[in-house]
């Protein structure tokens, strides 16, 4: 169940420093946005306060709302542990649990939460590995060690690991940063499948990345450094790349910068 | 491969260097200098042999390193070298140690020994045993362990996971404290509180308060390194999925640092169980099995060690015993260590 996000106002401090200033946008359900600017403008920041992960950050704090369709998620008795299981984050390192095995990590999730009958589990494993593009790879080794694969595999493990729980949000802070070119196509295949399931934000540095998987394209910068970072606009993907209505992002895209 | 068969030219990138066997010829021709040294001036001391040794095995190094190869490879042998003879200043008293505890303790360390009490023999007798004093190490330390692990383990989780400002750093500063308290400061504590205010008699139980103290600062401090090793990326990963808190230190954290943890308190379980100070004040020690630690003295084997050494005017039956005794507590000690080290080796993340 994809769900829409709608942002409006929303500020980000690190202890008195504001790091991001007065977003406001609105994220379709079923669409992959992207998020792009230069290093330090607060594209993971941001997208960090979309799970309430920011706060997680000691003095990590927020101003203003995130819907998630009609429900603020810093509205008063919000529980941001409810939160993040209906909005699920994928990391830029892979970051399999080290003591659990392929399996253990996929229903880490679901164990963590609560208990579950043998046979359910099993069956939502292989539903979130197949998901994930890696059950076929890993299908005969569910028991070893999910840190013994290679890194596309566990950054896909990690991606089977946020799907496995059912969230209506997927969000991926460069999920393919650490990966090389084979393992991030797979991963870029695997996010326009996600997409007919979930609501999927990705923050990226890779522009023909952005280009090529998403849907909608937010460009983020900053004054200075010491300044907070702002939106500078979000836009259709194709009219960002071909014909963004702000100077700094054309400049940006084309490498004319600073 | 036609200029295989060329004369090495002179090049800038290759300098002359001493074979392998040189260190070693150089340690050998040490020790026989210092040998003969030490015959010809008529020195008796093993030690001052050693000293013109080592003094020799490091200028032997540099001087002919410098000849032949150059300064920096100079340098180089003199730090090794150097490494070298502090490695075997430490092992020597160690071996040694070993070396002389075993050649006196194997000779009534036997079944027997371990299966008796001293509770009819007298201590010039031969005979007896320290059956007892295990009992009482075993049950002491044991709750001592179970006492301090608990209390120790959830300080170092609220250090590292929720401790912030004042009384995380107020915390910390006292665990510091307590690492540096004597072991007889700790034993009159639990004397003046246990014994003299409650008025309590002498028990294991007693001696068990005073080790755990002793043993929660270290038990605090292993952990709380081990948990600082484990990566954020996995708490994030955790919480990321909709995991409390709690959940995830319990079935992430923990299970990820379990082997060091484990580590940091079979370490802090070798380090209490060699005090005597405070056993000699609580427990005081008895010649009969007693395996109640919660009333009447109990033995433990530091002090079984100590009172028979007191008592044997170094010869005779009780100076055997203690020598055998020493060798079961290091055993005890040694065999905690290798499971310690066997735990973390299975636990370890893979």
């Amino acid at each position: 169940m994809a769900k829409r996000i709608d942002v409006s106002g929303l500020n980000a401090y690190y202890g008195s420093f504001l790091a991001i200033e007065d977003i406001s946008m609105a994220v379709e359900p079923h669409s992959v946005t992207a998020f792009i600017g230069p290093s330090g403008c607060g594209k993971s920041t941001f997208l960090r306060t979309l799970n309430r992960m920011h706060e997680v950050t000691p003095g990590g704090r927020v101003e203003g709302k995130v819907m998630l369709d009609d429900e603020n998620l810093y509205g008063a008795g919000i529980d941001p542990v409810a939160v993040r299981r209906e909005v699920g984050m994928v990391f830029q390192r892979p970051n399999p649990f080290p003591t659990m095995s392929v399996y253990d990590n996929v229903a880490a999730g679901l164990r963590l939460n609560g208990s579950h009958r043998k046979a359910a589990l099993d069956d939502i494993v292989e539903k979130s590995l197949r998901g994930a593009n890696l059950w076929n790879e890993v299908k005969d080794r569910l028991n070893k060690p999910g840190s013994g694969l290679s890194g596309g595999q566990q950054q896909r493990l990690c991606i089977a690991r946020a799907i496995a729980v059912e969230p209506d949000v997927l969000l991926m802070d460069e999920p393919c940063s650490a990966l090389d070119p084979i393992s991030t196509l797979a991963i870029e295949d695997l996010i326009g499948e996600l997409k007919e399931r979930f609501t999927i934000v990705i923050v990226t540095h890779n522009m023909q990345q952005a280009a090529r998987v998403s849907d909608r394209t937010a460009f983020f910068n900053l004054a200075a450094v010491g300044r907070p970072g702002k939106l500078i606009e979000i836009d259709d993907t194709e009219r960002i790349f071909s014909n963004p209505s702000v100077q700094a992002t054309e400049d940006y895209i084309s490498g004319r910068f600073g | 491969m036609s200029h295989a068969s060329l004369t090495p030219r002179r090049s800038s990138l290759r300098g002359a260097t001493l074979p392998k066997w040189f260190p070693w010829a150089v340690a050998a021709a040490s020790v026989a200098l210092g040998l003969a040294v030490s015959a010809a001036a008529g020195l008796q001391s093993s030690i001052q042999w050693a000293l013109i040794a080592a003094v020799c095995f490091v200028g032997g190094n540099y001087g002919v390193s410098a000849r032949v190869e150059g300064r920096r490879q100079a340098k180089d042998r003199v730090a090794t070298s150097l490494v070298w003879v502090a490695f075997l200043l430490a092992v020597i008293p160690l071996a040694s140690l070993i070396w002389e505890t075993l050649k006196r303790g194997v000779k009534v360390l036997d079944g027997y020994f371990l299966s008796h009490s001293m509770g009819v023999v007298s201590d010039t007798e031969p005979g007896g045993g320290i059956y007892h004093a295990l009992i009482g190490t075993l049950e002491q330390v044991g709750l001592a362990t179970l006492f301090s692990v608990p209390v120790g383990v959830l300080t170092a989780i609220y250090l590292v996971e929720y401790g912030r400002g004042r009384l995380a750093k107020a915390v910390t500063f006292f665990v510091d404290v307590m690492t540096g308290i004597p072991s007889i400061v700790a034993g009159l504590f639990i004397l003046s509180l246990w014994v003299l205010i409650l008025d309590m008699g002498p028990s294991g139980i007693a001696g068990s308060f005073a080790l755990s103290i002793l043993m929660i600062p270290v038990v605090v401090r292993s952990t709380e390194e081990m948990l600082k090793l484990v990566p954020n990326e996995l708490r994030e990963a955790s919480l990321a999925l909709g995991v409390p808190k709690w959940r995830t230190i319990l079935k992430v954290v923990l299970p990820t640092s379990l082997g060091g943890i484990t580590t940091g308190v079979m370490l802090a379980i070798a380090r209490i169980t060699g005090e005597t100070a405070p056993v000699l004040l609580l427990v005081w020690g008895t010649n009969f099995i007693n395996t109640n630690p919660l009333s009447g003295p109990q033995a433990s084997l530091p002090m079984y060690i100590y009172l028979q050494y007191a008592n044997s005017g170094g010869e005779g039956a009780a100076y055997d015993r203690a020598w055998a005794a020493a060798l079961t507590l290091i055993a005890f000690i040694m065999i905690l260590n290798l499971a310690a080290r066997a735990i973390a080796r299975w636990k370890a993340p893979r």
